[in-house]
Formats: C-alpha cells, sequence, structure tokens
C-alpha cells in the first residue's frame, strides 16, 4: 500500500519510500541520478530531525542530502 | 600526449630493471571510496608524480612500474560518481579516455557497494577502449555476507574481472596477469553487453543519433554522443552546435527541449542494466544485521553529540600540535635556521650588504620562517589523514553542516577551513574537495580569516606582553571574535558576490573502515611534499619582493620604502590607536605574520628575549595594545596565502578582492575594539 506523494524531507526516520520524480534542474538530477536516484528505487531514512541535512540509504550506499535536495525528490512511502 | 605524461616519463622505472622494450598507458578510473588510490600507491609506491591536469585545478596523479618487461604508466583519473555530471574531474576523465586513448582502462569498483559503483561501469564499458574490472574490497563484502560469482559477472559484463583487498595487496598479482593477457589481446571474453536507455525513450534516442550521423567529431563514438546529448552534457552539445549544419542544430535542439527528462531514463536505463548484472552474480543475506557504519553514526551524525564528537577532536588536535608540534618547531629554528644562517653569515662577511641581506633575510628568513611550520603541518595532515581514511571527515561535514548554512556555504567547506588552523597556505589549496565554483571561491576567500598557527604565535606574545596573566584569556576571546566576524563576512559576501546562491549538498558517507597507515602516510608525504614546493618557489619570490621593500632604497627598515608606507598609513592607523611603527610592523608581517614581533624588536632595538614585551607594555595602553593585537590577528593573508590564492582561483582579482576584505576587515574591527576599550577607560 502506498501514500500520496510527498517530499523525501517529509519521511520520517525508519521509513522507507519509492522515488517517484526528481524536481531539480538538470545538475541535481545529474548528480542525484548518479549517486542511484531513479525512479521506483527505494530510499530509506536513516536520520531527519525535521530541520538541518539529512541521512538516507539507497542503493545499500548512506547519502548525505540537504534539506533543500531531499526537498526536491519526490517519493511515495511504504506502509509496512 | 599531453606535457604532464611527458614529464612523468622522466620519472619512469628505476635503472635496476632491465631496459623494458614495450610500454603501455593504463588509466585507473573509479568512484571516490573505492580504493583506489590504495591500488594506485601499491603499484607505484613512490615513483609517482603528482602535479594538476593542464589548465585545471584538479589533482593528476601518474607513476611508472615494470611488469613482464612491460613499463606501465599509471594515469589515476580523478574520482567520480559518474561521466553525466559535467564536473570538471568527470570531463578530464572521459575526455582522457577518449583523445589520449590508454591503452587499457582499469575500473576500480567495490564488492560492498556494487550496485552504486558499477554505474561508473555502465558509463565506461560504453567508451571505445579495452576495460578491466577490478572488484575491490572483497574482505568486506565478505564480512556482510555478500557472495559473488566472479565468473558470472564477468561473462554477463564480458570484461574482465579481477577480485581484489587492496588494503592487504591480495589479487594484485592476478590483476597484473589479467592486465597484460589484455595487452596482448590474448583474454578471451563474449561480446560487451552495453546499458540501453529506459525503453520509453529509446526513440528520441534514435532520432538524435540520425540527426548527428556523419556531422560527429572523431574520437566520439555517434551512439555514444547521442545518449550525451539526451542527458544534456554542455561540453558535447558545444561541439555538436559546431559541428552542425544550422537546420539540424535546430531540429536537435528542438528535440532535446521536448525531451529534457531523458537524461533520468538514461541512468535509470543503466541501472536496470546493474540490476540484471547483480540478479546473475551476488548474493546477499536478506535483513542484515547492525553494522558497525550504523552504531558508530547513531553518535558521529547526531546534531548535538556529533558537535561535541567534533569538538572533542578539534581539542585533541590542537593539543598535539602544541604538544609535539611547537617544540619540533623551536627545534628546527634552533637547530637548522639559526646555524644557517650563521653559516650563511660567515660566507658572506666579504659580500655587499644587499647580497647578505637577500640571502639571510630575504631567502632564508622568509621562506626558512615558512618551511619551519612543517612540524606543525605534518600533525595537521597526519591527524587529517587518519580522520579521512576512517570515513569520520564525511560525518564532520555532515555535522557542520547546519552552522555553515548561514554563510550560504555547506558541510564540505568545513573541512579547508579547520586546515587553516595550521596554516592558510593548505586551506586555499585544500578547497578543491568542494564541487561547486562559488562555493569554492567564497570558502578560499574566507579562510584567510581563520587564525593559523603563525597568527597565534604572534597573539600569544603580545597577549602575554600586554596583560600577563588575563592573556591566554584575552587570545582565546580574539580567536573566537575572528571565527565570528569569519561567519558574518561570510554572510556578508555571499550576498554580495554569489547573491545567496547556495550549492547542492550531496555527499556520500563512506562506511567505517580501519585505516591503512600505507595511504596515510604516502597522502602525508605528498602533501608536505608540495607545500615545500611552494616554498621554494612561489613563496620564496614573493618574500625576496616583500624583503626588498623592507631594505630598499638605504638598507634600513626605518628608513626603507616599506616605512614609508607604513608612514603613509599611520593616520589612518591613529584610527586604531596604531602608531607608524606598529602599521609597519603590521605590513612587515605580509611577509610572514610571526615578523610582526621580529619588526618592532627591530623598530624598538631590542630582541624578543630582551625586554621587548616590558618596552611594548609601557609605550601603549592596553587600548592600542588590544587593537594591534585584533589587526595582526586579522590583517591581510601573508605572501604565500596570497600567492596560493591567486593560483587556486585563477586570477589576481580574487587574491586582490581578498586583500581589500581582509583590511576592511581588520581595521574595521580594531577601530571598533580601540573605541570600545578607550571608552571603557582602557
Amino acid at each position: 500500500m502506498t501514500t500520496p506523494p510527498l517530499p523525501l524531507c517529509d519521511l520520517k526516520p525508519g521509513h522507507q519510500g519509492t522515488l517517484l520524480a526528481l524536481n531539480g534542474g538538470r545538475g541535481l538530477t545529474a548528480r542525484l541520478a548518479a549517486l542511484g536516484f531513479t525512479p521506483g528505487v527505494r530510499i530509506a531514512m536513516l536520520q531527519n530531525y525535521g530541520h538541518g541535512p539529512l541521512l538516507v540509504e539507497v542503493r545499500q550506499t548512506r547519502v548525505a542530502l540537504g534539506r533543500g535536495e531531499a526537498q526536491r525528490i519526490l517519493i511515495t512511502e511504504q506502509q509496512s | 600526449m599531453n606535457d604532464a605524461l611527458r614529464s612523468a616519463q622522466q620519472h619512469s622505472a628505476p635503472a635496476v630493471h632491465p631496459p623494458a622494450e614495450r610500454t603501455a598507458v593504463i588509466a585507473l578510473a573509479g568512484q571516490p571510496n573505492m580504493g583506489k588510490s590504495t591500488l594506485f600507491n601499491l603499484l607505484t609506491g613512490l615513483n609517482q608524480h603528482v602535479g594538476n591536469w593542464p589548465g585545471k585545478t584538479v589533482e593528476q596523479r601518474q607513476g611508472g612500474f615494470v611488469h613482464h618487461q612491460r613499463t606501465l604508466r599509471l594515469v589515476d583519473l580523478p574520482g567520480t560518481y559518474s561521466l553525466s555530471a559535467n564536473s570538471p574531474e568527470e570531463i578530464i576523465a572521459r575526455e582522457y579516455i577518449l583523445h589520449e586513448k590508454p591503452d587499457l582502462v582499469v575500473a576500480v569498483v567495490s564488492a560492498a557497494h556494487l550496485e552504486r559503483s558499477l554505474y561508473l561501469v555502465a558509463e565506461l564499458i560504453a567508451l571505445p577502449a579495452p576495460l578491466v574490472v577490478a572488484l575491490n574490497m572483497m574482505d568486506v563484502a565478505a564480512q556482510q555476507g555478500i557472495q559473488i560469482d566472479v565468473p558470472v559477472l564477468e561473462a554477463a559484463l564480458g570484461v574482465p574481472v579481477v577480485p581484489l583487498v587492496a588494503t592487504r595487496a591480495e589479487g594484485v598479482r592476478r590483476l597484473l596477469d589479467v592486465i597484460e593477457d589484455c595487452l596482448t589481446g590474448s583474454y578471451l571474453l563474449p561480446p560487451r553487453r552495453l546499458p540501453a536507455i529506459r525503453p520509453d525513450h529509446q526513440q528520441v534516442l534514435d532520432q538524435a543519433q540520425q540527426l548527428i550521423t556523419g556531422f560527429v567529431p572523431p574520437d566520439y563514438p555517434a551512439a555514444w554522443t547521442a545518449s550525451k546529448l539526451l542527458e544534456g552534457d554542455g561540453e558535447i552539445l558545444r561541439q555538436m552546435q559546431a559541428h552542425l549544419p544550422e537546420e539540424r542544430w535546430e531540429s536537435l535542439h528542438a528535440l532535446l527541449k521536448a525531451h529534457d527528462d531523458a537524461g533520468l531514463a538514461i541512468a535509470s536505463g543503466r541501472y536496470a542494466w546493474i540490476e540484471r548484472m547483480l540478479r546473475a552474480a551476488v548474493h546477499r543475506p536478506i535483513g542484515g544485521q547492525m553494522s558497525l557504519t550504523d552504531r558508530l553514526d547513531r553518535f558521529a551524525t547526531h546534531p548535538v553529540l556529533g558537535l561535541v564528537i567534533l569538538a572533542l577532536i578539534l581539542g585533541a588536535v590542537f593539543w598535539l600540535t602544541f604538544t609535539i608540534g611547537a617544540p619540533l618547531q623551536e627545534w628546527l629554528e634552533s637547530a637548522l635556521l639559526m646555524p644557517l644562517t650563521e653559516t650563511a653569515r660567515g660566507w658572506l662577511a666579504a659580500a655587499p650588504f644587499w647580497l647578505r641581506g637577500l640571502v639571510i633575510d630575504g631567502l632564508i628568513g622568509g621562506a626558512g620562517a615558512v618551511i619551519t611550520f612543517l612540524p606543525i603541518l605534518v600533525i595537521f595532515f597526519s591527524v587529517f589523514g587518519l580522520l579521512e581514511d576512517v570515513g569520520y571527515m564525511a560525518r564532520a561535514a555532515f555535522v557542520m553542516d547546519r552552522l555553515m548554512h548561514a554563510m550560504g556555504l555547506h558541510g564540505k567547506s568545513f573541512l579547508p577551513l579547520f586546515l587553516g588552523f595550521g596554516c592558510n597556505v593548505p586551506a586555499v589549496m585544500g578547497t578543491r574537495v568542494i564541487e561547486s565554483w562559488p562555493a569554492r571561491l567564497l570558502t578560499m576567500l574566507l579562510a584567510p580569516l581563520v587564525p593559523c598557527a603563525a597568527r597565534m604565535a604572534v597573539l600569544a606574545f603580545l597577549a602575554a606582553a600586554f596583560f600577563g596573566a588575563q592573556g591566554a584569556l584575552v587570545s582565546w576571546g580574539l580567536v573566537l571574535f575572528a571565527l565570528l566576524l569569519l561567519v558574518v563576512s561570510g554572510m556578508a559576501l555571499n550576498r554580495l558576490l554569489f547573491k545567496g546562491e547556495r550549492s547542492a549538498f550531496i555527499m556520500e558517507l563512506p562506511l567505517y573502515h580501519i585505516p591503512n597507515l600505507r595511504t596515510i602516510a604516502l597522502l602525508v608525504w605528498q602533501r608536505s611534499l608540495a607545500f615545500i614546493r611552494k616554498a621554494a618557489t612561489l613563496i620564496l619570490l614573493f618574500s625576496l619582493g616583500v624583503w626588498a621593500l623592507a631594505v630598499l632604497p638605504g638598507g634600513e627598515m626605518e628608513t626603507s620604502y616599506l616605512a614609508q608606507i607604513g608612514r603613509f598609513f599611520a593616520p589612518l592607523g591613529r584610527l586604531a590607536g596604531l602608531d607608524w611603527r606598529l602599521t609597519v610592523a603590521l605590513l612587515s608581517s605580509f611577509l610572514a605574520k610571526e615578523n610582526a614581533v621580529a619588526t618592532l624588536g627591530v623598530l624598538f632595538g631590542r630582541g624578543e628575549d630582551s625586554g621587548l614585551a616590558q618596552t611594548l607594555a609601557t609605550t601603549y595602553s592596553p587600548a592600542s595594545g588590544l587593537a594591534f593585537m585584533t589587526i595582526a590577528l586579522l590583517f591581510i593573508p601573508c605572501a604565500a596565502t596570497l600567492a596560493v590564492l591567486r593560483q587556486e582561483s585563477g586570477s589576481w582579482k580574487w587574491a586582490a578582492v581578498n586583500v581589500l576584505l581582509m583590511l576592511v576587515v581588520s581595521f574595521a574591527a580594531g577601530a571598533g575594539v580601540y573605541t570600545l576599550a578607550r571608552a571603557l577607560g582602557g
């Protein structure tokens, strides 16, 4: 079961989501895509305190993202 | 063949080997944190040459060794996640492969992060160069229960795959044998399987390729060029605009504009290709246990605890620097510099005064003073290298990101700024880790506001002279004040020069691992060598220039051009309670920061150990003293820093901007402190 789309920065720690779309410019999209952020990929939120940068795991890699960047990644949350 | 390559050939294999008749150039490619440097160091040892890629401030490392009577020239390509995001590093890597045509490309991937690290392979495999995949970190993968069927992966890729544990030198012999077999063409494999674009964009790709067929510049494969166009690659777009007839360019431009999401389709296609490879060759345990990295990161990346840990580590670094570094520095000064000066004085006894001054004060005094900072730098570099190799530095950048935000910077800028506490020269060079140019430039301009070890030493002397027992407290306060001004300047510069632009913060946090002492030692060695080379060339030239200003025309500091400049600026200095002597002392600190005290010694005719402190305390009011300390701490960067600033920013303009910034900040702060201290009755 999935939820309506939400930006990655709203995903709570310990929760998982599936990437829907990247809304950044071409440069940001290219950098994110190279690190494994492509549509359909599973993203696990490791750390998110509601402010400041956040920490996610994607394709077995830990990636730190600025909140502004996470705002541009659209996901659906996976209910487990 | 480029110049750098030619110069590296002079560093060819040691003469003990039989003369090699065959040579081959091998390019080493890989993403960051894959152990590419470890492999490079393992293969080349100290027989390597560090420089810059021609025309770029991106580090280039080359090395050579002999295997099976063949001289292998190893070129370390910049570590990049892909070849598509248009950073200078990525352009260098792919232009090198396409234009310089190395005999073989070795792609280093991590068995523990195979999914992500194969992404670069998905790009490299589409280029017309022979490829070998070095599957590194097999030990880490085994610990995590990941099993990789190497022959299956090799057959699926159509590219030789060699398992490796570079930190323990396991598998290197086999890698060299496979390289040799590839070079002689005796390694037989099924054809390569190339990644395809996500099917919904196949038609667009075909159209683009049709439009450019017949017009693609030499060295570029047509299919590859078409896919780069779809990815919006600026460099390739420029090339095609130059080569295509007007109307074809128009239709291509319209096609690309209508499908500006095609880049993501290509990336998705590459990951789909990777997933197929992994399904065939990798068995991964379902649901892992909590790893060491998970446990450590609970503390290291915590917004509060993480900062506490960082503060403790920084404290330890300072402690190490001052308990080991400072005595070593003094020892170098007394055991090396002073005898050298004495010897030179003896030899040059009969020489004209200007030659004596040139050698003793200009040459030995200028460059020598910089060299004595080496112990402190080596300690800084060692701790830095250790924290980097363990994987901690990315965490430090992560926890500092919040604070750096205020200046329009992100966490990565913290690392070079921290290096600035040792010396501003490596701090400016260290800004290379920052990807975006505005952020890098801003960090470079701010780096000289970090009080370096030399300025701390000046501060310590003056604080003791003016404030006695309260000296340490006053110094500490002034250092904090300098850092506060750094933040304020950063916020202002960011608004003024960069219009509040902020670069994206995207950073991999590598797994923690046991440090490799060999890698760290080589890193410290190379960084120290780079610093010494700077001191021997750029810094020396600059030092000589400033020395000339301090003795010409009459040979005396009191009547020199520098003193004249000092008197000229004296009215300005008076605003901050400085007389002409203090102003001249400031100007002389341009040569090297510790000169500020030495110059006062000359001007008052008293040595540092023979009552200069008392003389200063009786000559100047505490308000003047405090203002002088403030300005000395923030005054224009030393000649060495400025030279490096020019080199790294690519123009004198930014070096001038920095001088202006520091002048304004230091005098404003000095005048402010003086006025305030007077008002409070100092």
